[in-house]
């Protein structure tokens, strides 16, 4: 009896270890990486000059087009902003900008001080649409195919390794 | 006759609270999922910019009709099973569920064979 009571100890000891173990050593920060390789559907954006819709087959007639998600009050998307304009001068990547949250005046101020990289705009005034692309916070970017199925996803502001890595893609 | 209404009653009693099917309970959908970018907070306590957005998704769906599992299959496809505090039972998560169930019946087990062996020494 003694025995087997110290066996269920050890086991129970063990496995309380071992989750702790894992649980430690598990990376904390949430990434939606698993989002890679499933397709974009019901896309519905309103454009961001008029009331007009982007839908899904409008992104599928770009071989590639990386969906931006920015705002005027983001300090990450000022610093990535550079990179995106570098990136728009490739002819087979189009750029879907969803500007975020914001007020059109100040987004509108914010693309004629730093230049305006997108091939198409869209606006997210209440965010709800980022949901359908997992995203969580911005600037967050999403390079799809033809067939809207997620190549890459960015969480944070690109990085020239980021800008180079979807070149590689895109070529 | 007394007791064939009373059966009646009873009947249309439990037909009636069957019958109606129970309102989504928003806030319990907001309890049962987790604030990505909050630290231990559920989208029910935080006030940040993603729980508020989560927030405006869940009532959209829920007056397209969506039904709550809907609603949580649909969050756990964008963001993953980390968004719901109570996954869904998958083979990567079974032990979650199974481990108290083996611990209930092991530590009764042990109770058991305990209180029978100190009986025996007992006589």
């Amino acid at each position: 009896m003694q025995r087997i009571i110290k066996i269920s100890f050890l086991i129970t000891l063990f496995f309380i270890i071992g989750v702790f173990f894992i649980g430690l050593n598990k990376d904390a920060n949430y990434n939606t990486i698993s989002l890679v390789g499933k397709k974009i559907s019901n896309i519905n954006l309103e454009h961001f000059e008029d009331n007009t819709f982007y839908k899904d087959n409008d992104l599928k007639k770009n071989n590639y087009t990386l969906i931006n998600f920015w705002a005027s009050w983001c300090a990450p998307c000022r610093d990535e902003h550079p990179l995106l304009i570098q990136l728009s001068k490739e002819k087979n990547l189009k750029i879907l900008g969803i500007n975020f949250k914001d007020k059109k005046n100040q987004a509108d101020k914010f693309l004629n001080d730093l230049g305006n990289p997108y091939d198409f705009l869209a606006k997210d005034e209440q965010g709800k649409h980022s949901v359908i692309f997992g995203i969580y916070g911005i600037p967050e970017s999403i390079l799809v195919n033809k067939d809207l199925v997620i190549l890459k996803k960015f969480v944070g502001p690109l990085s020239f390794e980021d800008i180079s890595n979807i070149i590689k893609i895109i070529n | 006759m007394k007791f064939k209404l009373i059966l009646l009653i009873f009947f249309f009693k439990c037909s009636f609270l069957y019958g109606v099917e129970k309102p989504i309970d928003q806030n319990n959908i907001y309890k049962n999922l987790r604030c990505l970018v909050c630290q231990g907070q559920s989208i029910a306590d935080s006030n940040s910019d993603f729980a508020q957005t989560i927030k405006l998704v869940v009532k959209d769906q829920v007056s397209a009709g969506k039904s709550e599992k809907e609603i949580y299959n649909f969050l756990v496809e964008k963001y993953g099973e980390w968004i719901v505090y109570k996954p869904p039972l998958n083979k990567t998560n079974f032990l979650l569920w199974f481990i108290p169930y083996l611990s209930f019946f092991l530590g009764g087990l042990l109770i058991f064979l305990i209180i029978r062996k100190s009986k025996q020494n007992k006589r």
